[in-house]
C-alpha cells in the first residue's frame, strides 16, 4: 500500500497517522495542502485530525477548498481510498465526499477520552478484520463530533450498510450514535474516533491496529 | 459596495450554544426567553460590479454549509 497523508496548517495527528500506516507495512508520503496533485501511484489518502486552518469559519471548511483537496476528490472519484479521521472526517463532509455534517457536541464540551465503538459492518476494506458487532476501544478528542444528517440520509446510510461504527455510549449527541460512515463505493471512510491513537501498546490500546492491517492487506497488490 | 451575509443553523438542527445562552439569560432573571438561536454575520467588502449572484455563489461554495445552515444576503 502506498499512502499519502495530507498536512494542513493546524493538522496535529498527521505524523501519528503516518506511523500507523507504516506500522501496517505502508509506504507513506506526506503531502502539503498547497500541493495540487498527489504523488504517482497512491492507493490511500489519509486526512488527519487536528485543527486545519484553525477551524476558522467551520471545522474543515477551508481545508475542503484547498488545492490538495481537489486532488483528493479526483482520487476518490477514480475509486481511490480515503481515510478521514476526526478533523479529516469534517473535511470529507465539507468536500461532499461523505454526506452530513459534524455539529458542536451536544454537551458543548471538548471531549477527550477512550470510548466504546461498535463495529456495524465488516463489509469494507477498513473494517474487514473486525466482526460486525465487535466492540472496540478507541479514543475520541473533539469539540465538533455530533454527526448530523437529515432523516432520509440517515435511513439511506443504514439501509446501504454504510454506518461503519457507532458509539456504545453516545458522547456527543450524534444522530443514530454514528461515529463513522462509508461512501457508496465503501472506499472512503470518515470517523471521529482516532484509530491511530490505539495502534501501539504504548498508546494503552491496540484496537485500531486491525483497521490499518486490513487496509494494508487489501491494498497489498493494488 | 458591501454585503452582509447572515448564516444560521437551519430550523430543526439543534443549536446547543443557543440553548446554553437561553439558560444563562434565564439564570440572569430574564424571563420569557423562549428560544435562542446563534448564528454568524460575515461582512464582505466587494469590488464595484460584484453581483448578488456572486455573493450567493460564495455562500453556496464556502460561507455556509447548506447541509446544516441557511443564509441570507443583504447588499448595502
Amino acid at each position: 500500500m502506498r499512502a499519502a497523508v495530507v498536512v494542513f496548517p493546524g493538522s496535529n495527528c498527521d505524523r501519528d497517522l503516518a506511523v500507523a500506516f507504516r506500522a501496517a507495512g505502508a509506504e507513506v508520503e506526506m503531502v502539503w495542502h498547497k500541493d495540487s496533485a498527489l504523488p504517482e501511484g497512491i492507493d490511500m489518502v489519509g486526512i488527519p485530525g487536528g485543527f486545519s486552518y484553525g477551524d476558522y469559519l467551520r471545522c474543515g471548511a477551508i481545508a475542503a477548498q484547498s488545492p490538495i483537496c481537489g486532488a483528493v476528490r479526483a482520487h476518490a472519484e477514480r475509486g481511490g481510498y480515503v481515510l478521514g479521521v476526526c478533523n479529516g472526517f469534517q473535511v470529507l463532509t465539507e468536500t461532499g465526499l461523505l454526506p452530513g455534517a459534524l455539529l458542536r457536541n451536544a454537551g458543548l464540551k471538548y471531549i477527550c477520552k477512550t470510548v466504546g465503538l461498535k463495529v456495524e459492518t465488516s463489509q469494507s476494506d477498513f473494517t474487514s478484520a473486525y466482526n460486525a458487532g465487535d466492540v472496540i476501544d478507541i479514543p475520541i478528542a473533539h469539540h465538533d463530533g455530533n454527526y448530523f444528517a437529515d432523516a432520509d440520509t440517515i435511513a439511506r446510510l443504514q439501509d446501504e450498510d454504510r454506518v461503519a461504527f457507532t458509539y456504545t455510549d453516545n458522547p456527543n449527541g450524534a444522530q443514530a450514535d454514528i461515529a463513522g460512515i462509508l461512501s457508496p463505493n465503501r472506499r472512503v471512510l470518515g470517523m471521529m474516533p482516532h484509530p491511530e491513537r490505539a495502534a501501539d501498546a504504548g498508546h494503552g490500546g491496540t484496537d485500531g491496529v486491525a483497521l490499518f492491517r486490513a487496509l494494508a492487506g487489501a491494498l497489498a497488490t493494488a | 459596495m458591501k454585503a452582509r451575509v447572515h448564516v444560521m443553523l437551519k430550523n430543526g438542527v439543534l443549536d446547543p450554544q443557543g440553548e446554553a445562552v437561553r439558560h444563562a439569560l434565564g439564570a440572569l432573571g430574564f424571563d420569557g426567553v423562549n428560544g435562542v438561536r446563534q448564528g454568524k454575520v460575515i461582512e464582505l467588502d466587494l469590488a464595484e460590479g460584484t453581483t448578488e449572484a456572486d455573493v450567493t455563489a460564495m455562500c453556496e461554495k464556502l460561507l455556509a454549509n447548506t447541509v446544516i445552515e441557511s443564509y441570507a444576503v443583504e447588499l448595502t
